[in-house]
């Protein structure tokens, strides 16, 4: 492997997350087999970074350890990270809090899957509700990263990394099963070493690494039974929230400049949209792409903005209508939004949604 | 004689506060065993020079504010979760001494996966058991460990095993697994008991240290509050109850066999 | 002969009175007070008998509040 270049490689988006992690120089990865996600973990077994970069891989006994060693590593200031799909996502949401609450930088991947329950093995994005919103207890968020091709699934696990370094906060790419499955061209970074000792002591000086010299322990824990110091942790975690909201959104438009109808999706979802903006257009119907890359926190500006000249909105998702809630709050009635959905692991065509576009919102 | 008397007339000091067991009042019961063990680790550590080295992973139960008291780098786990922080925290800082410190029903009933798993990797880490029978922070509920016929506010009645199950007996479980090298069961009732318990804890240490596998060290203690019994009826009992189900001494030494 | 000399210092603002000390001191050296609390309304221990101690230690062993200082000297 010739990691200390640039290199260009025909991936599956899962293999890609492995790949990106090596090369960005991550300390450890914890994992535990889900369908649609299994290739991170194998293919960084059969990458044996351990030999190499000295990245430690373990197959952990469920998804609930897992976590719980992504925390034990953040604590101690390493850059860690988990994968899973969406039944594990689930089961790691009590570890996520955790992760939240402590203030911690991680790296946790959803390859979702229908569900609920044990649903699918099929795609699915009807995890956005538990990204976004929180997901495990308490008043938290993570950064949500939202992948539509495989080249963002390498990227998005340094973007990931470096802001949830930059603002001690978890990271979350939420991918969904045909991003993580499916096989495309890869340019990867040059691999970077990871940090030496020293680095991580000056990045992360409350870190619980074993006291060094240090006169004061490091404790990483998220229990307070003060109400106002617990207050006051919350009104810190919130004033996170507000600066990632300030400087973090990032989204991408397509043919919006002169569209009169506009579809918002993200993932696979936003690639169906691009043919059917395609197909409506040669048949003059003006259509443009909003596609969130952050879907917390949210484009809600941008939808605003696009909301003041659009017809109309269609949210396509693979879901029952989920971020379409907040696509209406970021519109606030000025314009008709509408959603088109399939689950059960179903993935339409593109005709479909611009059938769903005609009937629902040009009418 | 004075303490200066004695001092003047050669004399030493020959028992005191650890230097690592912080000056703060714990806020544990009159009497409860896990101050006794929370000093003994404190000795242990710095005994053995790891006071810039070691990690503690606290649990969650009486013991989950172990990291106000014992002057090292500490990370508080989600409950029963302790072993599976400390394998991250043990394998990604392969120059640090990983311990965890927890309770019955952190360890033996939530956390049943994470200890057995964690013991069968063999993971460089000492894990400090203490073992009362019941759930001490919330109020004296019934734990995996909870004798039969012992009475606790979920089994008023006392245990039965028709409806609870058995005591589990986890530590004889644990000895079973290839990547445990020490399991032993210890108790802090006695001065010889205590003395017995800190060379178990120290040899546990030891080995973390030395990356010779898993290390369990089960201290069989009392929580007097829980069982309302006074500190001292409460140590008589665990002699008379406990050590029957739960009998103290070395299960297993892969490093020094005897 | 020598003879073994010890003393105790407890720090009564911590002692809990829990009575694990009087219990385990061989020659007994220590009780709790019977009247008197500390801030903490605990009845702290003390030694009522101190000429017996001989700096065993047994008493700091048991302490689960390490609130028990030891001193000992072989005296001729």
């Amino acid at each position: 492997m010739k990691q200390h270049e640039e290199e260009v490689k025909l991936l599956k988006g899962n293999e890609a997350i492995a790949h990106a992690a090596i090369r960005y120089g991550v300390d450890g990865y914890f994992g535990y087999p889900i369908t649609p996600q299994s290739e991170v973990l194998e293919t960084l077994e059969a990458l044996m970074p351990w030999e190499t970069t000295g990245m430690v891989v373990l197959q952990a006994e469920s998804e609930v350890a897992a976590i719980n060693m992504v925390y034990g590593g953040a604590s101690s200031g390493k850059a860690v990270m988990t994968s899973s799909s969406s039944p594990g996502v689930s089961l790691k949401q009590e570890g996520i809090s955790y992760i939240a609450a402590g203030e911690l930088p991680a790296l946790i991947v959803n390859v979702m899957r229908g569900g609920p329950g044990l649903g699918t093995i099929q795609p699915s994005q009807a995890d956005y509700f538990q990204a976004v919103k929180g997901g495990g207890h308490g008043d938290y968020h993570l950064i949500v990263l939202a992948p539509a091709s495989v080249q963002e699934m390498a990227d998005f696990v340094g973007l990931g990394f470096d802001l949830s370094f930059k603002y001690r906060t978890p990271a979350m790419i939420l991918a969904d099963g045909v991003i993580g499955q499916m096989m495309e061209k890869v340019v990867l970074p040059p691999a970077k070493p990871r940090r030496t000792d020293a680095e991580i002591e000056a990045q992360c000086p409350w870190a619980a690494r074993g006291k060094h010299g240090r006169k004061q322990r490091n404790v990483s824990t998220t229990l307070e039974l003060d109400p106002q110091a617990m207050e006051k942790n919350n009104i810190r975690l919130q004033e996170t929230y507000r600066k990632i909201e300030q400087n973090e959104v990032r989204f991408e438009e397509y043919m919006t400049d002169d569209a009169e109808y506009l579809l918002v999706a993200f993932g696979c979802m936003s690639r169906i949209c691009r043919k059917t903006i395609e197909d409506a257009r040669a048949q003059g119907i003006k259509v443009g792409l909003l596609r969130p890359i952050t879907l917390w926190p949210f484009p809600s500006e941008a939808i605003s903005r696009l909301a003041e000249r659009m017809k109309g909105i269609l949210v396509c998702e693979l879901n029952a209508g989920q971020m379409v809630e907040d696509v209406r709050l970021a519109v606030e009635g000025k314009t008709p939004v509408r959603h088109f959905g399939r689950t059960g692991g179903i993935v339409p065509n593109p005709t479909e949604v611009l059938d769903a576009l005609r009937k629902e919102v040009i009418k | 004689m004075t303490k200066e008397e004695i001092i003047s007339a050669g004399g030493s000091k020959v028992a005191a506060k650890p230097r690592l067991l912080l000056d703060v009042n714990m806020h544990y019961c009159p009497g409860c065993s896990h101050g006794v063990v929370h000093k003994l680790v404190a000795e242990v550590i710095d005994e053995l020079g790891m006071e810039d080295t070691a990690i503690g992973v606290a649990p969650v139960g009486c013991a989950v504010f172990a990291y106000n008291y014992i002057d090292v780098d500490w990370v508080e786990a989600a409950h029963g979760r302790a072993p599976a922080v400390a394998t991250a925290l043990s394998r990604l800082n392969p120059d640090a001494t990983v311990f965890t410190y927890q309770g019955d029903g952190d360890l033996a009933a939530i956390g049943t996966c994470e200890t057995i798993h964690a013991c069968n990797r063999g993971e460089n880490i000492a894990i400090i058991f203490i073992n009362n029978g019941i759930y001490g922070m919330t109020g004296g509920q019934m734990a995996p460990t909870t004798l039969e016929g012992m009475k606790t506010s979920t089994t008023p009645y006392g245990r039965r095993v028709d409806l609870n199950g058995y005591p589990l007996n986890i530590t004889s479980l644990v000895k079973e697994l290839d990547g445990t090298c020490y399991v032993t069961r210890q108790a802090v009732h006695t001065p010889a008991a205590v003395r017995k318990a800190k060379a178990a804890i120290k040899q546990a240490f030891i080995n973390a240290r030395d990356k010779k596998g898993t290390s369990f060290v089960e201290i069989v203690s009392t929580c007097n509050s829980g069982w309302k019994m006074s500190p001292e009826k409460a140590n008589k009992w665990m002699e008379e109850n406990m050590f029957e189900k739960y009998p103290l001494g070395e299960l297993k030494n892969t490093v020094n066999p005897k | 002969m020598a003879k073994v000399i010890g003393t105790v210092e407890i720090d009564s603002a911590k002692c809990k009175g829990c009575n694990l000390c009087v219990v385990a001191c061989p020659t007994d050296v220590l009780a709790l007070r019977a009247k008197e609390v500390n801030d903490r309304g605990y009845h702290f221990a003390y030694a009522a008998d101190p000429e017996k101690c001989i700096g065993c230690a047994s008493c700091a062993l048991v302490c689960p509040d390490a609130c028990i200082e030891v001193y000992k000297v072989i005296s001729n």
